[in-house]
This record gives C-alpha cells, sequence and structure tokens, in this order.
C-alpha cells in the first residue's frame, strides 16, 4: 500500500430507502480495492457516527424532517466535496410524493385510519419534526457532484467516485445512466 | 438530555448524527429498571400518498420502501394485484417470482452476517469501534469477508439475472412478470451454486464454533418467550413465497393454523405509542401489549415442521433439538438466518432444475375484478403483508402495509428490556450494556427503512439521570 494519505469519506442516510447505500455495497470485490484508496469514517455500515472532518461526503435521501437537516448541514460543514447520491437526494424522489398531500393527513392516515390500527394516535414524543415538504438536498446546501439513479447501479457509482478521486467531475450520459 | 423526567436513561444512538432509532431506559423510584423503549424515528408516509396512484404503478412504488429487500416488496405488491386482478397467475411467473425471492433471502441475509454483525463476532465486542464494521473486517480477515461479499453477490446477480437489475428491478408485474429466463441465464446462476454454497455452510460452520465456545451467552441473550409467526406449506414446511399463516404460542402449541392470510385483520391489531414512528403490531385475542409475537427467520425455523430441502433440514434438526424444538435466544436470528440461506440455495437449484423455468407462459392480461386485494410474502426479516382497495378504475382508494419489522416492534423492545436489566445496576451504567443492547437489536436485523429506517451499526450515548433531573453519568461510544 502506498503511503498517499486515504481519502476521508462519511456518508449519510437521510429520507431514502438505503437502496443507494446497498448498490455502493454492489461493489461488492471493488470494495476491497476502494478501502485501500479511501477512508470510511462515519457511515451507516460503520460504528462512527459523530462526522469527524472529510474530504467528501456523500448523502443518501431527501430532506424529510427537521433531523435530516440537521445532519446535512453538519456533514456540509465537515466535508470539501459533497456527492448526492441518488434521485431522493437530488430531486425528492418517491419520499416527495407526499409532497401532494397535506402532512396532517399523511400522519392521521399512518397512525389513526388504517384498518389494522386500534386506537391510534399520531406519536409525538422523542420523534423528529417532519417537514411540511419534502425537499432534495441542494434547497439546503451547496452540491458538488450527482450521481444520478433510482439506485444508481455500482457501476455508475465507482465510475463517478474514481473520477473525483482522479480529480475530474462525473460526466453523465446514456452509457453510464440509466432509468429503466 | 432533553427528557424532561429526571428518571430516564436514554441511550441516544442516532438522533443527532443520523437521526432514524434510539433508546431510552426509565428507572423507578429505587433505581430499577421499570421500562424500555425502542423509539423509530423516521417516517415517509406510503400508506397515504400511493392513494389515486393506479394499482400497478404500486409494486414499483413500493418497492422503494426499502433497499435492503425491495425484492419483497415488489413481490407482496403484485401479488396484491393478482387479487385485484382476480387471477391465479401462470406456474413459470410463480417459480420465477419464487427464484428472485430466494436470490434477496440469501443476499439480504449473507448482508445481516458477514456485512453486519460478522465484525462483532469475529473482531471482538470490545474491539477498536473504528475498526469494527465490513471494512476492518475486510482488513482484518480478508478472507471471510470476500466470501461474505461473494456470497451476497450471487444473491444480487440472481435477481439481476431474473429482473434485469439489482436493487429495484421492474419484473413482477400484476398477473405474473414481463421477462421469460432464458436458458443461458438459467444456466449462468446454476455455475454459480457450488461456490456459494460453500460459503454458506462455511459460515454456519463459523457461527456453529461461536456458540460452542459461548453457550451460555448465545443461549441467554436476550431470550425470552413469545408467540410466533410466519408462513407454511401445507404440511408444515418452511416457506417464503407462498403458503398460509400459522401462529403459535410460547410453549410451540399452534394457535391458529392454516389462516388464509386475507384475513389477517381479524387476527393482527396494531396499536401506536407517542414515541415511536414504528406501530405496534399484536395478536388480538390476547391484546396489547400481551399478544407479543415474533417473526423473521426465528419464528420461521420455530414454527416449522420442517425443511423441503435436505440439507437445510440437516441442519434444522439441531434447531429442533431445543426443549419444545422452540429457540427463545434473540442470538439465534444469525443461526436461522444461515440455516435458511441454505435453504434458499437449495431451492434456487431445484427451480433452475424445473423445466417450467424457462416457459414464456408468463403473465395474465385482464382488467381488475376484485376492488380489494391482500398480498402477502415471508421477507427476509418476517411476514409482509400489503392490502389495497381500488375504485373501478383500478386506482388505489386506501392501502395499509404492516411491514415485518413492525411485527417485532414489542419483541425489540423487550430484548432492549432484557438486556437492560441484566446490566442496569445500581444506578450505574456499565460498558457492556451499549454493545450488548446494540447487539440485541441488531439480532433482529430490523429492516428500519421498511417501516421507517436502518439502525446499521447503531452508535450509543447513554446518559443516566437521577431523581433530581442530574446527569450523573454519561458513556458514548
Ligand atoms: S434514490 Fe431510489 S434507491 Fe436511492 S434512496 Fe431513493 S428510493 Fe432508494
Amino acid at each position: 500500500m502506498s503511503d498517499k494519505p486515504k481519502v476521508k469519506v462519511a456518508t449519510v442516510w437521510l429520507g431514502g430507502c438505503s437502496g443507494c447505500h446497498m448498490s455502493f455495497l454492489d461493489l461488492d470485490e471493488r470494495l476491497i480495492d476502494l478501502f485501500k484508496l479511501i477512508e470510511l469514517t462515519a457511515s451507516p455500515i460503520s460504528d462512527l457516527k459523530e462526522i469527524p472532518a472529510v474530504d467528501v461526503g456523500i448523502v443518501e435521501g431527501a430532506v424529510c424532517n427537521d433531523e435530516n437537516e440537521h445532519v446535512l448541514r453538519t456533514l456540509r460543514k465537515q466535508c470539501q466535496v459533497l456527492i448526492a447520491l441518488g434521485d431522493c437526494a437530488i430531486t425528492g424522489n418517491v419520499p416527495a410524493l407526499r409532497n401532494q398531500k397535506v402532512l396532517t393527513e399523511v400522519l392521521d392516515r399512518g397512525y389513526v385510519e388504517t384498518e389494522s390500527t386500534h386506537a391510534g394516535e399520531v406519536p409525538n414524543e422523542v420523534v423528529p419534526t417532519l417537514c411540511q415538504k419534502v425537499r432534495p438536498i441542494q434547497e439546503f446546501v451547496k452540491v458538488d457532484a450527482h450521481i444520478p439513479g433510482c439506485p444508481p447501479d455500482a457501476d455508475a457509482i465507482w465510475y463517478a467516485l474514481t473520477e473525483l478521486l482522479a480529480g475530474r467531475q462525473p460526466k453523465w450520459d446514456a452509457t453510464n445512466v440509466r432509468y429503466d | 438530555m432533553t427528557d424532561t423526567n429526571p428518571n430516564i436513561i436514554t441511550i441516544n444512538p442516532v438522533t443527532r448524527i443520523e437521526g432514524h432509532a434510539k433508546i431510552t431506559i426509565h428507572l423507578d423510584e429505587a433505581g430499577n429498571v421499570c421500562d424500555t423503549r425502542f423509539h423509530v424515528v423516521e417516517f415517509r408516509g406510503f400508506e397515504k400518498f400511493c392513494e389515486g396512484r393506479f394499482f400497478a404503478e404500486m409494486p414499483q412504488i413500493t418497492a422503494r420502501i426499502c433497499g435492503i429487500c425491495p425484492v419483497s416488496h415488489l413481490l407482496a405488491s403484485a401479488k396484491t394485484c393478482d387479487a385485484i386482478l382476480g387471477v391465479d397467475i401462470p406456474r413459470p411467473a410463480k417459480l420465477l417470482r419464487e427464484l428472485m425471492h430466494m436470490g434477496q433471502l440469501a443476499q439480504s441475509h449473507a448482508l445481516s452476517f458477514f456485512h453486519l454483525s460478522a465484525p462483532d463476532l469475529l473482531l471482538g465486542w470490545d474491539s477498536d469501534p473504528a475498526a469494527r464494521n465490513v471494512v476492518g473486517l475486510i482488513q482484518q480477515h480478508p478472507e471471510i469477508a470476500r466470501k461474505g461479499i461473494r456470497l451476497r453477490k450471487f444473491g444480487q446477480d440472481v435477481i439481476k439475472t431474473v429482473g434485469g437489475r439489482k436493487i429495484h428491478p421492474d419484473f413482477p408485474v400484476p398477473g405474473g412478470v414481463n421477462r421469460a429466463l432464458t436458458a443461458h441465464d438459467r444456466d449462468a446462476m446454476r455455475a454459480g451454486l457450488p461456490e456459494a454454497m460453500e460459503y454458506a455452510k462455511f459460515a454456519l460452520d463459523l457461527l456453529t464454533k461461536y456458540q460452542d465456545t459461548h453457550r451460555v451467552e448465545t443461549e441467554t441473550f436476550a431470550a425470552f418467550d413469545s408467540n410466533y409467526m410466519g408462513l407454511v406449506q401445507p404440511d408444515g414446511a418452511l416457506e417464503h413465497y407462498d403458503g398460509k399463516l400459522r401462529f403459535t404460542d410460547l410453549n410451540g402449541n399452534t394457535i391458529e393454523d392454516q389462516l388464509d392470510p386475507a384475513s389477517y385483520i381479524d387476527v393482527i391489531g396494531e396499536s401506536t405509542e407517542p414515541w415511536s414512528y414504528l406501530k405496534f403490531p399484536f395478536i388480538k385475542e390476547q391484546g396489547y401489549p400481551d399478544g407479543m409475537y415474533r417473526v423473521g427467520p426465528l419464528a420461521r425455523l420455530n414454527i416449522a415442521d420442517k425443511i423441503s430441502t435436505p440439507q437445510a433440514q440437516q441442519a434444522f434438526n439441531d434447531w429442533r433439538s431445543a426443549r419444545n424444538c422452540i429457540r427463545t435466544s434473540s442470538f439465534h436470528y444469525h443461526w436461522a438466518r444461515l440455516i435458511e440461506i441454505i435453504y434458499a440455495l437449495e431451492r434456487i437449484e431445484q427451480l433452475l432444475d424445473d423445466p417450467d423455468i424457462t416457459s414464456t407462459d408468463i403473465i395474465v392480461i385482464t382488467e381488475p375484478k376484485n376492488a380489494e386485494g391482500v398480498g402477502v410474502i415471508e421477507a427476509p426479516r418476517g411476514t409482509l403483508f400489503h392490502h389495497y382497495w381500488v375504485d373501478e378504475y383500478g386506482r388505489i382508494e386506501k392501502a395499509n402495509l404492516i411491514v415485518a419489522t413492525g411485527h417485532n416492534n414489542l419483541a425489540m423492545n423487550q430484548a432492549v428490556r432484557s438486556i437492560a436489566d441484566q446490566y442496569v445496576k445500581a444506578k450505574e451504567l456499565r460498558e457492556g450494556m451499549l454493545n450488548r443492547v446494540e447487539a440485541a437489536i441488531r439480532c433482529y436485523d430490523p429492516c428500519l427503512s421498511c417501516s421507517t429506517h436502518a439502525v446499521g451499526q447503531m452508535p450509543m450515548e447513554v446518559a443516566l439521570v437521577d431523581a433530581t433531573g442530574q446527569v450523573i453519568q454519561t458513556l458514548r461510544k
């Protein structure tokens, strides 16, 4: 292994399905090579959650509640380059479908009206406060690079990370992004 | 600590950072544990925003509930749509759906064991948290990590080969599936089976050795009595794609058997608590919260009479040597998961050998016939229900979902309680508790993404607050 310092990376998981993180794990054996170049710090797949100062921050998911926003802003402060991983982070995607409905009605359906629920009430203690509307991350912070897809497949993630590690901005076209 | 109740210890794993789950431990006047709460703090509202969508869109939308087990939602949703169409789908379509499901079972369980839990078992509970993850595993046990990665990859490749992509494939559709399997692709999957089986057995060996050398710890780890629920075949064998519901009690006695999943609502109710976004299902007859039941790998093996494939059955014989054939330790979820990987791989082989697997008779095209449909499946983490009501145009009027991790909500709270009882003594927090609480939750492999979001490997912050509201001790890792 070379003495070149590893690039420090943190990843966070906001309002999303974890599919983007799973797609990252789909790098499979390429993970072994990748972890020679990068040091994974805070991440849902590691035990460190205090986000340290890092070179690269990777975000999955949209901003759905106040804690999502707090985490996003913390990561932005701590990283040099912020990457939006996947459509939820970039556009709001499926979580933002709830924007068509009034939040109180969404909550009432979930906790009061559902047919199997008995004497339900909307949770309101300890749990974070939901935002009225789900928003993509660039409405809150500056985003330096995007990896589109729901999820982007592992090849797209590999391409973007290797380009960024080489100091280049990834370019997306029909050869490396798919929407099927 | 923001909690106003002075007798609450908060384990604040993810609030400030990840924000997806946290734990509080409540003390009585004497300083003894009187309650524990596992809070789930994410909510996305699928049951509301699906209203008005065309029913055939539901598999693709609901897949986005969870990226770890999207195939479960795809299949439960497609089965619900089949019920709305009022069709029995062609046999080849069923086989292909089950094939994809078995690929998912293998990959999801491999992820849980190798990527998330093995670091604890192989690197040690008290090893450096900075390295106690899959990266540390890669660095310290590269061969084991590689096997885990390859095993998960095999399952993901089955999903991709059958459905076109690894995560959120567009494959199960109302009335069947939308692509047939070629003989070439079938043979490619078959070629990968021996290696995958080798690694699955390697994992089971590894775990069995650990259990042999840590017998007391693993047999008593968050062990408690509960009811169990899952699908079984007509002869009582383990089942994941189809089958009927069976409920058993703490002694393994059957409460309900061969129950049509469409009548789930007669048997299961859900309660809510103000402090969690995850609802609390319970067996109605026993009431809330007494009607606690567990689902998932441990429950499936506890309710099943047998396994229909030989190598998994052999592994299952050891499982059944327990009292009443019931395993109560939360730790044994890991064991059950590995037995199920062997089953999934054997089942994949059977499915690939079936001459119908390459048939092109894969879909029935028809109009919606019924105003209501229920679809159920055994997701990797347990029974998953989708239930939709549609109008005359096939638009969703209402949707009700009960996800696997939800069923285990009461049990996960109970698991935390039993660890707290053991490790919180004399108003003092012990270091070991942090790891143990985390590990107890992780046994359930909670897919909080499904209900909400993931715990992953949680950070912990525990504050001990005395009766006057003063923080007297804080532990963090
Ligand atoms: S972009 Fe798609 S895969 Fe990624 S978190 Fe969102 S729903 Fe999941």
